[in-house]
């Protein structure tokens, strides 16, 4: 869990004798304060709901999160890098509806499974053109994107829908590994992993954070910056591919308005994470329990029947707070010192 | 930390305030709409709560996503499989999409009974339509003809030529035409379901036919833009339009004369029959099945066709004596 080394420059100028150890850093983390908020969601969750604590419910309640966090995870590393995608939730629109349109030919599973993630690749490498090419802001194009991909889905479908998924092809958002155990909590749980190990331990992820720490010097140090940006673009649209082919074959038909607003969810999800919105900070294990507290707030009020609106207050408060909190504690300590 | 303190203070008030008692021998019966916040769906869930209370041992959920889509109501079915309601009626956002989760609802003996708007045959039980095609083409023409005693000529405005709700709707009125003597349908015209060109037609209909007498418009673009252009022409009283509309946008026209009367689907009878279908199918008082007759209160009995659907009633008529108590609902 001591993954996070990401404090550079948050006490100013001085360089300390020695590095906090390995336990001080996780003691004053983002993750232990997300840990303790998932361990007291859970706990309230128990006590409110008597049907909260059942394998079962527990693992029907994975699905509210394991997709939109397979995608936060890339999400994360672009943030990271001072970049942002919002089509991302398109891309699963336009990702679905081609594998739709493969199935009204006669695809099979192998190749719908090849589409989804070829479509997503696909526009990732869009977005990462227009971005690193023409140097355009991300922001900017992928709200264009965001119009885009979805519109196509639009005028290929209209008010219509594409059903008849082969049967093979449920297995990935309705399977079970192993009793209660999901494929797609299998999936969430090794890409998380990968995610983790790629941003922590190899050097593409340091030059992840140096990216987005300050972009200039990072050239100048020799990281080629817009080859990584490009590579971390194309992470993110083949990621919104394997989302697309869960949630494809989870619901077992495509409309063009599937997953209509995920993209704030993900973002939502990965500043709660603990990401920096500026860039430059952030880790996965931080994105991996703010899925967590997503997925079972979410469901902690289904179970208790509270309207989704109240559920969208709490979420932005959560996210509010979680974001203006550091802030604030810096201010006194700022204000202590003085 | 002080921060998380008033955070799991505040969490823990939220689930004091919303947790429900469970009773164990009342059945519960949850009412998914498409989105929250909707008055056609409010004014269901006030048929709903009526019918729970004329059966006395019935708790309704009402609940549903923020926004009208399939994903946002996979995640209230699963909450509400976790929580073994007894049955779930729903109007669904996705006929095709829901089926997985409503078939896991099904498996884990969870009654389910689609309304409104349906769901595919394998994810439901039934589905109760508000009305039927030939309910509808009946409707249309007898309320032209209730205000017309001596007859006279009436023309139809359409939504497009190829519309097919409207298209069905007119052939079944032209089957019983005959039983509403007098009554001449003298044109059909189509508006396209756009205002302006709708109310164009409507001024060409009152040139061309002097002796008009009514103008139906099975569309509810249709008939608040024929209203508006008897109202410009200073014929209401003279000429009555009527169809299928909305009440919030006819109940001008029904208090300036222009329109003496008009029908829809009643949403408060349809979330109580539907959560009366719901209580006998989770008692087992009734089995949904083709051909099955099952009883939904005041609103007389459902029988069910081929495809286990069955239309509820005739769509409910508006006119000056009740507009006013639907204008705010939908």
């Amino acid at each position: 869990m001591s993954l996070a080394t990401s404090e550079t420059s948050a006490t100013g100028r001085q360089i300390p004798d020695r590095l906090k150890s390995a336990m001080q850093r996780f003691l004053g983390s983002w993750e232990l304060l997300l840990l303790v908020v998932a361990v007291a969601v859970f706990t309230i969750n128990s006590f409110a709901s008597p049907y909260f604590l059942d394998p079962w419910n527990l693992s029907d309640a994975t699905f509210n999160f394991t997709e939109k966090a397979m995608i936060a995870f890339a999400m994360a590393l672009l943030i990271i890098s001072g970049e942002i995608d919002l089509s991302v939730a398109s891309i699963i629109a336009i990702a679905s509806t081609a594998m739709g349109f493969a199935v009204q030919m006669g695809a099979d599973t192998p190749v719908l499974v090849l589409i989804g993630l070829g479509v997503g690749l696909a526009c990732g490498a869009f977005n990462g053109v227009l971005v690193t090419r023409l140097g355009l802001p991300s922001i900017v194009v992928t709200i264009g994107t965001m119009s885009l991909f979805r519109g196509l889905s639009y005028i290929v479908l209209g008010d219509k829908a594409y059903t008849g998924y082969p049967p093979g092809f449920a297995f990935f958002g309705q399977g079970y590994v192993w009793w209660v155990i999901s494929f797609e909590f299998v999936l969430f749980a090794f890409l998380a992993i990968v995610f983790a190990v790629l941003l922590h331990r190899t050097t593409f992820g340091r030059a992840v954070y140096s990216i987005g720490n300050n972009p200039v010097g990072a050239l100048f140090s020799g990281i080629r910056v817009p080859r990584v940006k490009f590579a971390l673009f194309l992470l993110t649209g083949l990621m919104s591919g394997v989302a697309a082919i869960c949630l494809t074959s989870r619901l077992g038909a495509t409309r063009p308005s599937i997953a209509f607003g995920w993209e704030l969810e993900v973002v939502t999800m990965v500043v709660l994470g603990g990401v920096s919105i500026l860039g430059g900070a952030g880790s996965i294990p931080g994105v991996v329990i703010a899925a967590f507290i997503m997925g079972m707030v979410t469901f902690g009020f289904g179970l208790l029947n509270v309207p989704g609106i109240v559920m969208s207050i709490f979420i932005g408060l959560l996210l509010i707070a979680v974001i203006a909190l550091p802030r604030i504690a810096r201010q006194v300590m700022a204000r202590r010192k003085a | 930390m002080k921060f998380l303190k008033s955070l799991v203070a505040a969490t823990a008030v939220a689930a004091v305030c919303f947790a429900a008692p469970a009773q164990a021998e009342t059945k519960r019966i949850a009412l998914v709409v498409k989105a929250l916040g909707i008055g056609f769906f409010e004014a269901a869930a006030k048929g709903a709560e009526e019918a729970a209370k004329e059966l006395g041992d019935v708790e309704i959920i009402y609940t549903g996503p923020t926004d009208t889509t399939a994903e946002g109501q996979i995640e209230v079915i699963n909450a509400l499989i976790a929580q073994k309601v007894d049955a779930i009626a729903i109007s669904a956002n996705d006929t095709d999409a829901l089926v997985p989760a409503l078939k896991k609802a099904m498996q884990r003996g969870i009654i389910v009974v689609s309304w409104d708007s349906g769901v595919a045959p394998e994810g439901r039980e039934m589905h109760l339509n508000p009305s039927s095609n030939a309910l509808i083409g009946n409707m249309i023409i007898k309320l032209a003809a209730d205000n017309l005693p001596d007859g006279g000529d009436v023309a139809v405005l359409s939504a497009s030529a190829t519309a097919t709700n409207q298209n069905i709707w007119i052939e079944e009125m032209n089957k019983v035409t005959d039983k509403y003597p007098g009554i001449n349908v003298v044109a059909t015209v189509y508006g396209d379901d756009l205002a302006d060109k709708s109310y164009r037609e409507a001024q060409g209909l009152m040139q061309t036919y002097p002796d008009l007498k009514a103008i139906i418009a099975p569309t509810s673009v249709g008939i608040v833009a024929a209203a508006q252009a008897v109202s410009d022409a200073e014929k209401a009283g003279e000429i009555n339009v009527t169809g299928l509309g909305l009440p919030s946008e006819m109940a001008g026209h029904v208090k300036s004369g222009a329109s003496k009367s008009f029908a829809i689907w009643n949403p408060i009878d349809l979330g109580y029959a539907a959560t009366m279908l719901a209580y006998n199918l989770a008692t087992d008082k009734a089995e949904a099945k083709p051909g099955a007759e099952i009883p939904m209160g005041r609103m007389g009995s459902l029988t069910l066709d081929e495809n286990n659907e069955g239309a509820m009633a005739d769509p409910f008529v508006y006119d000056s004596s009740n507009i006013d108590d639907f204008k705010d609902v939908f």
